[in-house]
């Protein structure tokens, strides 16, 4: 589903990734671990598509409206509620039954008492919820989840194993995470950048 | 093209209720708007000419719609949220034309305040200056909202904004001028539409480069 040949990334004169080879099959889980700055958000930025490669080449075969994606911010809009949040998402990415998915997700991460308030309000873990809500709610195919247990508490890093298990026969993962151990035991291929 | 019209009316109702709960971007237009009247009322000595009336109501539009403007994508800008609705799979353009709609609704509001406000101060408006006012519009929401888009990636952005907006803004005035004061106002009316037409297909056609690298 990915194939990276000579992948490089500049930003100005700072080179952030260079000389990148890896290919990832469909149903594939590629654990991306490395230290701050060393490269794997771009990395996850480019797989998505929100950056363009300064050098090699970067093949992602997958139409855009069938990737999930979770970084470092939410992407919600804070004036706005839950809901209205997801909702938003849900007319972009038509979703089928959207009311009625919106609310299966809401009640499974545990945000439905506070679905008619506004983002703003959320704590960090609240919105890290809402980030995955907004994610998975289109049931994507490639998932690209730079730290996505960033924020969320026992009870919620204990619902996103649950989560990726469950959707781990169904997808294909591109996972950043300073944590691999959680995630070792789904991954089929690793990057540690140094 | 039905699913295009959805996208754009579903971005440009989220822009509609962020503003109804921020509500800081409409109130400021209407302050400015009639603040900038009423200081070239007085400005303006008692007998100044209607040419110089109507290029004082240009002024006052196109400073009005830019204060709107430079607060068009900062919902976006403070969270990274544009991210978000580039991966969504909707035309990015529906972006730029959902924003570009609701800078629109925000400035036709302020002007159901300002035009009056005109008419008060200096003279009372023909059909030919409000279908200009109307055609201007477009071309300042649409070329605005292109602009600020391009802005926002800038960290200079609150300087880029009208460095860029303002060049491309001459013809409209030239033509909303015209449309105000010359005898033969359909010739700049139909330049107005020109312009618009031309301009909304440019930013149409470029939109998605201006969000993606």
């Amino acid at each position: 589903m990915i194939h990276a040949s000579g992948l490089g990334k500049r930003y100005g004169a700072k080179r952030v990734l260079h000389g990148l080879d890896f290919e990832l099959e469909q149903g594939g889980f590629l654990l991306v671990t490395g230290p701050n700055g060393s490269g794997k958000t771009t990395l996850l930025r480019l797989c998505a598509g929100l950056a363009a490669p300064t050098s090699g080449e970067l093949d992602v075969r997958i139409d855009r409206a069938r990737l999930g994606f979770v970084g470092h911010e939410p992407l919600v809009y804070r004036e706005l509620t839950a809901l209205e949040n997801l909702d938003l998402y849900g007319r972009l990415y038509r979703v089928p039954e959207r009311r009625e998915r919106i609310g299966m997700l809401l009640e499974r991460f545990q945000l439905w008492d506070a679905r008619s308030e506004r983002a703003g309000s959320f704590s960090r873990g609240m919105l890290q919820r809402l980030a995955l809500c907004r994610a998975f709610l289109h049931e994507p195919e490639l998932y690209v989840l730079d730290e996505p247990f960033s924020g969320l508490d026992e009870a919620g890093v204990e619902l996103l194993d649950r989560e990726l298990a469950d959707r781990r026969a169904n997808g294909t993962f591109v996972v950043a995470t300073h944590d691999p151990a959680r995630l070792e035991r789904l991954a089929t291929a690793r990057i540690a950048f140094a | 093209m039905r699913r295009y019209a959805a996208d754009v009316a579903t971005l440009a109702r989220k822009d509609l209720r962020l503003e109804l709960r921020a509500r800081d971007t409409l109130p400021a237009m209407l302050l400015f708007v009639v603040s900038a009247l009423v200081v070239f009322h007085f400005a303006i000595p008692t007998g100044s000419s209607r040419l110089a009336a109507s290029g004082l109501l240009w002024v006052a539009i196109l400073f009005t719609a830019l204060l709107g403007l430079g607060r068009a994508f900062v919902p976006e800008r403070e969270h990274g949220v544009l991210d978000g609705l580039v991966l969504a799979p909707c035309d990015r353009s529906a972006i730029w034309l959902g924003k570009g709609l609701a800078a629109l609704a925000f400035l036709v509001l302020a002007e159901v305040v300002a035009l009056p406000a005109f008419a008060l101060f200096f003279r009372g408006l023909d059909g030919a200056t409000i279908a200009g006012v109307a055609l201007a519009n477009v071309g300042i929401c649409l070329v605005g909202s292109f602009v600020a888009a391009m802005s926002i990636a800038s960290r200079a952005r609150e300087l880029l904004l009208p460095l860029l907006f303002l060049p491309l803004a001459i013809p409209i005035v030239v033509g909303g001028v015209g449309a105000s004061v010359a005898s033969g106002a359909g010739r700049y009316l139909g330049f107005l539409a020109l312009y618009d037409l031309v301009f909304a297909i440019l930013c149409w056609a470029s939109f998605e480069y201006v969000v993606t690298e």
